[in-house]
């Protein structure tokens, strides 16, 4: 390097940085959004190329939301995130409760193993297991509604909803609940009056987290769906068998911009200190 | 003699820790149950699914074979009904080890710099640099597929632009091979590696490279004397991190990969549709997880192996 061993060090001279270490993040970051940037700028090409720029429009954003198949699968994404992770975050807020702010109890490391579950197992695998089991419900009972999709999305959903809780519940002041009951506060006002509202960012936070994880999920959906309940994820996976036109660009963006939102705000809600 | 005098000592210390239990087992079960019923419980049916006999349609017949356990790595000849290799089998096995592999090896040469660089800026500046990180990886993984499909396809950008250059004559095929899988892969994954090695390099006591430097260690020595062995934790977990998702890989192999480039969880998937049997199926997926397992298991011995020595 140009500093000799022997020489003063130049002006500036910095132990943190390393030679060529900022041209490759930099190259890597960008790398990481030009080919989402070319998605997203592709959308809105008035031509069907997905790579030739034939000036701006709108008509494959009009077209998909014409398109009765991506309404249906919109629907049912949203209907489906939104139930999974009301329920993931219920239980797991409960499940945070119990295993947050205790010594070891018995059956704490099982309980605690078993929500992580999901997030240990490739999801290719609990998918084809999902598949085994409820095959075999569908045939045995003849009943193909949405139970099984909101079954199966509901338990990925659990681990990664309690992630954000078991967090906030651990920096908690355990003193103003102290104080709570000191003054003849009963459990449940304790509960409702002091201890949910200091806890209430990381259910929001966990609430949210666990909706983009529903409304992104693809492997686990195409292998317990029935015939019709395409979501969104798995209606465009479907179409990518087919000839592509920028409409699949012009659904990915809408989904981007929908996950984009709620990650920025999860990030608000869950670096707020206090 | 008072009332308490009644209880033993400790009794009623034990009761009240029992009851606190029961109440926290009562708050943990709509998790528990959940996860047992949709995610833990499944598991457990596929290991009773691996030890049947395939029907003619796909499904089980409820006879015990172990043809699913053996077919994962051998088959029968069909003359002469001799045992022979299942080399469709092998290969895939290699082509994920060895993707997930360099997979690993791509993001640490692009991950552990980006995560230097932005550990490294102004402490206000650093949370904007973490988000442009972790945006990507909270998108939709399917989505980001679909763009690096469309950079790569014949009549994608980067074909494009090399043909307009004059590099190339022809598109080249990038579709539909190892390369395009490898490089999704890569690029899918790499916010999994630069979030550990961000979380290890800001931990860096910067004072101890000042010490390599004053001791007269140039800026490589000092790297890979001094920086390296700090940072290794988080490297050993991003590349763990890492390398995990890219083994039971489904979507990004089958999106960039198609149908010859098959990778672990596609041939997983293939047993529950044309293949047609569901005991290889389960048996292969059982395989994935105990290889997952394996990884993980490495990584907490190594883990408590750098503590213990730490």
């Amino acid at each position: 390097m140009a500093e000799s061993r022997m020489q003063k060090p130049p002006k500036g001279y910095s132990v943190r940085t390393l030679p060529g270490f900022a041209i490759v993040a930099i190259f890597t970051l960008i790398t990481l959004y030009a080919p989402i940037a070319i998605l997203v700028m592709f959308s809105f090409n008035a031509g069907t190329s997905m790579a030739i720029w034939e000036g701006f429009s709108l008509r494959w954003y009009q077209q998909a939301v014409a398109n009765e198949a991506v309404q249906d699968a919109a629907m049912r994404s949203l209907f489906l995130a939104l139930v999974a992770a009301s329920v993931a975050t219920v239980a797991a807020t409960m499940a945070a409760m119990a295993t947050t702010r205790t010594r070891h109890f018995p059956g704490k490391t099982m309980i605690y193993a078993l929500i992580n579950q999901p997030l240990m197992v490739p999801e290719i695998v609990t998918a084809v297991a999902l598949l085994i089991v409820f095959a075999a419900i569908k045939v045995w009972t003849g009943h193909t509604s949405m139970i099984y999709l909101i079954v199966a999305h509901t338990a990925f959903c659990v681990p990664f909803a309690y992630l954000p809780i078991r967090a906030r519940l651990e920096t908690m002041d355990l003193s103003l609940e102290t104080a709570a009951q000191d003054l003849y506060a009963s459990r449940w006002l304790t509960f409702r009056r002091v201890t949910l509202p200091l806890m209430w960012p990381g259910i929001v936070a966990g609430l949210m987290l666990a909706f983009v994880i529903s409304l992104d999920d693809v492997v686990i959906t195409e292998f317990v769906k029935s015939a019709g309940q395409e979501t969104l994820p798995t209606y465009m996976l479907g179409q990518l068998r087919r000839v592509v036109t920028p409409e699949v660009n012009a659904i990915s963006t809408v989904i981007l911009l929908a996950g984009a939102i709620l990650v920025s705000l999860f990030f608000r809600l869950t670096s707020k200190r206090g | 003699m008072s009332e308490q005098a009644a209880y033993r000592p400790g009794e009623l210390e034990a009761e009240a820790q029992a009851a606190d239990n029961r109440s926290r087992w009562m708050l943990a079960l709509p998790a528990v149950v959940i996860i047992t019923l949709a995610a833990a419980g499944p598991l457990m049916v596929m290991v009773v699914y691996s030890f049947l006999t395939p029907g003619d349609y796909g499904n089980v017949v409820w006879k015990f074979s172990l043809e699913g356990w053996m077919n994962t790595l051998v088959q029968r000849d069909i003359f002469d009904d001799t045992l022979i290799w299942a080399d469709a089998h092998l290969s895939i096995f290699w082509r994920s080890f060895s993707l997930s592999l360099i997979t690993t090896v791509l993001t640490l040469i692009f991950g552990v710099p980006t995560a230097w660089f932005i550990a490294t800026q102004p402490p206000g500046k650093r949370e904007f640099w973490l988000f442009l990180i972790t945006v990507p990886f909270w998108t939709n993984l399917l989505v980001r597929t679909i763009a690096i499909q469309e950079l790569l396809r014949s009549e994608g950008v980067i074909n494009l632009v090399l043909l307009k250059l004059g590099i190339i004559d022809a598109p080249i095929q990038m579709m539909f091979t190892n390369f395009a899988i490898g490089f999704g892969m890569t690029y899918v994954y790499l916010p999994l590696m630069v979030l550990p090695v961000y979380a290890a390099v800001d931990k860096l006591d910067f004072r101890l490279v000042e010490a390599a430097h004053d001791l007269y260690a140039g800026r490589w020595t000092a790297f890979r004397r001094v920086i390296l062995p700090l940072i290794k934790p988080g490297i050993i977990a991003g590349s763990i991190l890492v390398f995990i998702p890219s083994l039971g890989a489904y979507v990004t192999p089958r999106v960039l990969g198609g149908g010859k480039n098959l990778m672990f969880g596609n041939l997983i998937e293939l047993q529950f549709g044309q293949g047609r049997n569901w005991p290889l199926g389960a048996a292969l997926s059982l395989m994935l997880m105990a290889a997952v397992m394996i990884a993980l298991m490495w990584y907490v011995r190594v883990t408590s192996r750098e503590q213990s020595d730490g």
